[in-house]
């Protein structure tokens, strides 16, 4: 039996409303997953899908981009270059064979640390049922 | 008071617009011509069919009232189109065994000379399904 | 590769209860790069701080990595303490061991684990943090209001009494905007013109404040502190210097016929006009499409009668450029087109009319002189029909999807005040929903239904025919009687949505400001930044941003001034120095950044490029203002040949930052 790893989860999270959930999570003390470990990034625009594919190739098992409500963007617009980039990036996944459910991506205002917790804690579970992300893993990557 | 949410789904579905949108304004009875001899009026028909009254609507003489002059269907500031619910429900009643109120044959008996052509028209469209 | 240094806080024991924070600094001790590693009580205290500069200085660092609360916590804190020491202070990163880890997590292996992971994280990043300076800009200390309605005044006086210049431009040839053409406001039913005209007195009597009347906005340059904005003057061919205002020559014109836009055109004015006794300036235009001088040559009554010389058939409009530090857009409205609604027959009857010309009708200064009489025959009116949501509400093309706010309290002030002055008239109101949520309003609508005895009927009125005899086939539904109305009207009102100026669009391109489908302004946040547009600098007052009657709008417009203020009383901004950045030598001139960018932040321009055989060729290439640039990071990750990247956020950055949470 192989021993079992858990899987990684990187969340890249908008400066303004999810990172501040996620600080919100903290601060109530609502607990999730270790295994999810959070980039701040200005704005859920800035995830470039190629971040996400290096991710995978890094040994990432699950990426979650989670930035403003659709209207609350602090750059007004930005959630919505973000909502159709990984709209497209989706149908890239599926090409490549990998599971689109690893792929997330939410809205989580400043005010919804549960909602964050949640959210982690439901991808976490998701990502575990579909085990290792072995797809794009590039062992060159792992030194 | 019968609900029965299948009528309703098919009379969404054949109508193609959703009843919610309707704001309940009241512009469609406002311009009905023929309000009065109508027992449901055209906004009671959306809000019947949204709750699933759909039998009370089909056993209604209003289906035959309703001159299909459209008048509601381009009055209606949310695009609810009311006239479509009574053609839609007018339909449901057709396709029941039995249920056509007139053959099209007894039509032309029907017609007298002051008869304006456009009611001639309409009764075709509505009765000869 | 920098020479880092490690601080772990134990933040009491909010981190050291489930973070082993000594093994914590240990193991980032033995990262690549990091020459000092280690932990302390609480970091953010002056003794922590002083910590970190001591370290700084001793150990030569070149960047620092902090591992404590959330860097929305503390990061300024230690920027400002490493500065002190010599650093620049965007060689510091925050590892959050506090709000994601500790705090979050029980077991003390898991969380310590966690802890190192982002540790790694923030060195891999610092190693590849650049040292940034925060670029500064000067500010020009003057506004500039665009629009002259009751928004625009409000804002420039409130600017001006503190003391900075405003200059006020009106498309109009007067200021006063909608609120000059209204009769009584609601719910006081005080006299619009009574708290307004001494308003537009004290705009043109400030002497800070400057009014460019009949001028338009041509276009404008720069960015936040430094805008530079050409205004078009238009020909009033008229010298403002020398006329008196006495209206001579509007009673001497002999073109006659030219419907009065002041009372919507229920009267008539001449071609050389002054559109109303109080108006600011007060002096006379000549409306060039129906002068008989200008059109044909030949007339020049004006000017003879003219006894201060003042008119100018040769005049020419003026094109003036300004340099202003803030703008303020306060375009206000228009009520939309009622004619292209057949149903109430608004083309076919002229009594037919809409809430703004019964607004004139009842107005003293108005067409009959304050007396309710119908259009077309001058007759008192017996029976008054007011339809609400004409339009507002509708997601037909021609209608409005949103409520317009405004027309459920002043269609309860008219039917009010007609019951009021003419009590044997029967009034009417038909309306969808009634909504009055404001101080005193809705006291005031079961006012107009209880004490006056107007009938409120729930249901919206189906079709308005003109019949033989003059009066109005009104047909309706009562809904709540479960009936079709059938009324004989002698006037019917119709209560349209309003709109957005149409001069708000192109006004919108010419500022980089973004607007929603109706045309309304956005604001910067719909909750907490109500009146700053999303572009620096520009700020929103009144209709332009949402429908709002006029005491939001007078609130409004002090909240559009306070932040101006906040913004002209600094000599210079700082700006946010992790802003995009374009390589020149990678750009392919395709403008995809230039679209995405929500700021306008990003232009194009040609620039000379030597090639292989040291020829000089020029090439299209993106260039960032970083004075506009907010750094949301759009543009980045648009750029197919990954020209644009961001400071402080760099691509290499957040890939290391990747990379080390995947180790």
């Amino acid at each position: 039996m192989q021993i079992e790893k858990k899987p990684l989860i990187v969340a890249f999270c908008c400066n303004w409303c999810s990172y501040a959930g996620a600080d919100l999570a903290g601060t109530n003390r609502l607990n999730y997953p270790a295994n999810v470990k959070i980039i701040r990034v200005p704005c859920s625009c800035r995830v470039n899908p190629l971040f996400i594919l290096k991710a995978f190739q890094r040994g990432a098992d699950g990426v979650i981009i989670c930035g403003c409500h659709p209207g609350d963007c602090h750059y007004t617009t930005g959630n919505y270059y973000a909502r159709r980039r990984i709209t497209l990036l989706f149908s890239m996944l599926s090409y490549l064979g990998i599971e689109k459910n690893r792929v997330r991506l939410e809205w989580v205002s400043a005010a919804e640390g549960a909602k964050f917790a949640a959210t982690m804690q439901s991808f976490a579970e998701e990502i575990a049922e579909l085990g290792e992300c072995k797809r794009l893993e590039d062992l060159r990557c792992k030194k | 008071m019968k609900i029965d949410m299948n009528k309703r789904d098919s009379v969404i579905r054949m109508t193609g617009i959703n009843p919610r949108t309707c704001m309940k304004c009241g512009k469609c009875s406002a311009t009905c011509p023929s309000f009065d001899e109508m027992e449901y009026h055209p906004h009671q028909f959306i809000s019947l069919v949204e709750a699933g009254r759909v039998d009370e609507l089909m056993a209604s003489e209003s289906l035959y009232n309703c001159l299909a002059c459209m008048a509601c269907l381009e009055r209606c500031p949310r695009g609810v189109e009311p006239a479509k619910f009574v053609e839609a429900v007018r339909n449901l009643k057709l396709r029941e065994h039995g249920g056509n109120h007139l053959a099209p044959e007894a039509i032309p008996e029907m017609l007298d000379a002051d008869l304006p052509q456009q009611a001639i028209v309409s009764a075709f469209r509505k009765y000869s399904k | 590769m920098q020479r880092i240094g490690v601080f772990v806080c134990h933040c009491g024991t909010n981190i050291a209860g489930t973070v082993d924070v000594k093994t914590v600094a240990e193991m980032l001790g033995k990262e690549p790069g990091v020459v000092f590693s280690t932990d302390y009580q609480y970091m953010c205290s002056e003794a922590g701080q002083t910590l970190i500069q001591d370290a700084i200085k001793e150990h030569n660092l070149g960047g620092v990595v902090i591992c404590s609360c959330s860097p929305r916590m503390h990061e300024q804190t230690f920027r400002k303490a490493c500065a002190k020491a010599g650093l620049n202070p965007y060689m510091v990163e925050v590892a959050n061991i506090r709000e994601q880890c500790s705090w979050i997590h029980k077991d003390v292996a898991e969380g310590t684990e966690k802890a190192v992971i982002l540790g790694r994280a923030a060195i891999a990043k610092v190693h590849l943090n650049a040292p940034l300076t925060a670029g500064e800009s000067p500010v020009v200390k003057r506004a500039l209001v665009i629009g002259g309605g009751i928004a625009g005044m409000q804002t420039a006086l409130d600017i001006a009494d503190a003391g900075f210049e405003v200059d006020i431009v009106e498309k109009n040839a007067t200021i006063g905007g909608k609120m000059a053409q209204i009769d009584k406001t609601f719910p006081t039913l005080d006299c619009s013109a009574c708290i307004l005209t001494p308003k537009m007195v004290d705009c043109a009597q400030h002497e800070k404040i400057n009014i460019y009347a009949y001028s338009e906005v041509e276009d404008v340059k720069g960015f936040v502190g430094n805008f530079s904005v050409a205004i078009r003057k238009k020909a009033r061919y008229v010298d403002e210097t020398k006329c008196t205002g006495c209206g001579i020559c509007t009673e001497k014109c002999p073109v006659k016929n030219i419907p009065n836009e002041f009372n919507m055109g229920m009267d008539n004015r001449r071609s050389i006009y002054i559109p109303f006794a109080q108006a600011v300036p007060k002096i006379a235009t000549i409306d060039p499409n129906t002068c008989n001088k200008l059109k044909t040559g030949k007339c020049g009554v004006c000017s003879k009668v003219c006894g201060a010389g003042a008119i100018d058939y040769t005049q020419k409009d003026e094109i003036i450029r300004r340099e202003y530090g803030a703008i303020v857009v306060a375009t206000g409205f228009n009520m939309i087109d009622m004619t292209k609604f057949d149903e109430f027959g608004y083309a076919q009857s002229k009594d037919v009319i809409t809430s703004l010309e019964f607004e004139r009708l009842t107005n003293a200064a108005g067409p009959t002189g304050g007396t309710l009489l119908r259009p077309s025959d001058g007759k008192h009116p017996h029976t008054i029909v007011f339809v609400q949501c004409c339009g507002s509400r509708s997601t037909t093309e021609n209608g409005k999807p949103y409520c317009s706010k405004i027309c459920c309290m002043y269609t309860a002030k008219h039917a009010m005040l007609t019951r009021e002055k003419y009590p044997d008239t029967d009034v009417y109101v038909f309306y969808i929903d009634v909504r009055t949520p404001g101080k005193n309003f809705d006291e005031f609508y079961r006012r107009a239904v209880e004490q006056y005895g107007v009938h409120y009927v729930k249901g919206m009125v189906g079709k308005v025919a003109p019949r033989a005899d003059g009066t109005l086939h009104v047909q309706a539904s009562d809904l709540l009687a479960g009936e079709q109305l059938h009324i004989d009207a002698d006037l019917v009102v119709l209560a349209g949505a309003i709109e957005p100026d149409k001069s708000a669009r192109g006004l919108a391109t010419k500022l980089t400001a973004s607007m929603d489908t109706n045309d309304f302004f956005t604001e910067a946040h719909p909750k907490l930044r109500p009146v700053e547009s999303p572009t620096a600098g520009v700020f929103l007052s009144g209709v332009c941003q949402g429908p709002k009657d006029i005491p939001e709008t007078v609130a409004q417009a002090g909240a559009a001034a306070s932040k101006v203020i906040g913004l002209l009383v600094k000599d210079k901004l700082t700006c946010n120095p992790c802003v995009a950045q374009s390589d020149e030598l990678l750009c392919n001139g395709c403008s995809g950044c230039e679209h995405v960018c929500p700021y306008g932040a990003i232009t194009y321009e040609t620039k000379e490029f030597m090639q292989f055989d040291r020829s000089m060729k020029p090439r299209r290439v993106a260039s960032v203002n970083p004075a506009v640039c907010q750094g949301c990071g759009a543009c980045t990750v648009t750029c197919p040949s990954g020209a644009m990247d961001l400071k402080g956020f760099s691509n290499r950055q957040i890939m290391a930052e990747v990379d080390a949470i995947c180790k």
